[in-house]
């Protein structure tokens, strides 16, 4: 029965990539994006990784979709990076591209067995640490640098975006979102959906201890309401350059190398968590490290400043 | 058993909205037909089946979860199908 | 077995996508190509996961703890990319 779900996801996954690469207009192959990250996010629910699905929902298909499809309508002209394929290069791709199938195919069928896990690694010091959902604990405690790195790749790309608007002033507003007056349906939706998802979210950072959710996940469910937001004019874009959204970027890394340095002092390795304060110290740095992810996705999205008038 | 006979009546009857309303996503002429055959499939078709899975969910809690999911979808549905509408009736008007 | 399809999903999206990325000359959908890759990779080390079942778990927490990170990381590199698209489609920009 099982077989029969993963074949029913495999299917459409497939098509899907076949249509967003084969589409002949680029709008369509965004769209099939968006449609082919929901099934996406449905095989990991059939790999039992709750998890990664609900990022998968958010960043995979929703977020990375809506930054191509506003990319799409923005873009001025079509940006080619060299001549359309000739058919010598299409066979040779098509060729590489089976290779690379078979290869990749045959390395996953001739994988050892049983497969060398962590898990029961991972679940052991569970309760020292006051979280029961494993994927929780990787994240903070044993890969906590992993973590840390990626909140800096997360900064850097902001700071990268910002750079990109540079020659025009390096604070201001991203381009203005709704060009036209936004639709009513859409600001109906916002004004319902807003309040609902932040309780929501709430929940999720909360759960995230003990169950499937947590800091990611909630604070991109976070920056995806922010957007809706953004999009049915019911708030601005967020200003670059300074004030209370580099406050929420600085917060995160700050306050996770800040306990990091604690965890130095008291246990002498770097990112270690003193056993007693455990629990309150990640609830801390979660929240912080929330704050930074929620404007850093934004900002993301919302692109690089734009002059303002009459400065 | 008279659980399990509604789950087996409201779930098939759902899911034959929702063939119904695919066929009639490709088989209409116009956009606005196609809207209207695509909102069917999503509010009543999943609703028929939300409802039949509640005999199934257990507890009173995961029941509600289903029908919050239902009512979720309906709005987000509702102001997707409103939006595409007036975008279709934007283009037109923009045309003649 | 039902993991394993979705590996082989998973090696098809690599491939398709690598196909999408040599083949497409425009700059968004190489971008969109390059996105599957990352899908058909991060789908791969699912399996992985989900193969490595113990210890109570449904599948090894480390992978995919990794995939959570990776798709984060991913996202900002696409943003990153879109942003130098949206310059570079602006007048008097060359590629």
């Amino acid at each position: 029965m099982n077989e029969l779900l993963a074949l029913a996801l495999a299917f459409p996954l497939v098509l899907g990539a076949l249509f967003i690469v084969l589409a002949a207009s680029t709008r369509a192959a965004l769209f099939g994006f968006f449609a082919f990250g929901l099934f996406l996010a449905l095989a990991w629910v059939e790999l039992e990784a709750i998890d990664v699905a609900l990022t998968e929902a958010a960043i995979g298909g929703g977020a990375t979709g809506l930054l191509l499809l506003r990319l799409n309508a923005r873009m001025r002209r079509t940006v080619s990076l060299g001549q359309p394929a000739g058919p010598q290069l299409r066979i040779v791709a098509g060729l590489l591209a089976v290779l690379v199938t078979l290869v990749l195919g045959a390395l996953l069928l001739a994988l050892p067995d049983p497969a060398p896990s962590l898990a029961a690694a991972t679940v052991e010091p569970l309760p020292t640490l006051g979280i029961s959902n494993p994927i929780t604990a990787v994240l903070i405690a044993y890969r906590a640098l992993d973590t840390l790195l990626e909140i800096a790749v997360l900064l850097i790309a902001v700071v990268g975006i910002r750079v990109m608007g540079a020659e025009r002033g390096w604070a201001g507003r991203p381009v203005p979102w709704p060009a036209a007056e936004p639709s009513p349906a859409l600001v109906f939706l916002a004004r319902l959906l807003v309040p609902a998802g932040l309780v929501f979210a709430v929940y999720l950072f909360w759960v995230g201890a003990d169950a499937p959710g947590g800091k990611f996940q909630a604070s991109t469910l976070v920056a995806a309401l922010w957007l809706l937001a953004i999009m049915a004019g019911l708030a601005p874009a967020p200003r670059t350059g300074g004030g209370w959204t580099g406050i929420a970027l600085a917060v995160g890394p700050l306050a996770f190398i800040a306990a990091g340095a604690i965890g130095l002092a008291a246990t002498g390795s770097f990112l270690a968590w003193p056993e007693p304060v455990a629990k309150p110290m990640i609830v801390v740095v979660e929240l912080a490290l929330a704050a930074s992810v929620v404007v850093a996705l934004v900002m993301l999205v919302a692109g690089p400043p734009e002059p303002e008038a009459g400065r | 058993m008279i659980a399990d006979l509604l789950t087996l009546v409201l779930v098939p009857a759902g899911a034959a909205f929702f063939l119904a309303g695919t066929v009639g996503l490709l088989r209409f002429p116009d956009p606005l037909s196609r809207l209207h055959a695509l909102t069917k499939a999503d509010s009543l078709g999943l609703g028929l089946i939300a409802l039949g899975l509640v005999p199934q969910a257990g507890s009173i809690w995961m029941a509600l979860k289903l029908l919050l999911v239902w009512l979720l979808v309906i709005i987000g549905s509702t102001a997707a199908g409103q939006m595409l509408a007036r975008f279709h009736l934007g283009r037109e008007a923009a045309d003649e | 077995m039902s993991a394993t399809i979705l590996g082989l999903t998973g090696a098809l999206l690599v491939g398709i996508g690598l196909f999408g990325l040599i083949v497409h000359p425009t700059a968004l959908r190489k971008l969109l190509a390059f996105n599957l890759v990352g899908a058909g990779v991060f789908l791969i080390f699912g399996v992985v996961a989900r193969r490595a079942a113990a210890a109570g778990l449904p599948g090894d927490p480390v992978p995919q703890a990794i995939v959570i990170t990776g798709i984060v990381v991913a996202f900002a590199a696409t943003a990153l990319a879109a942003t130098l698209l949206a310059r570079l489609s602006e007048p008097g920009e060359q590629p």
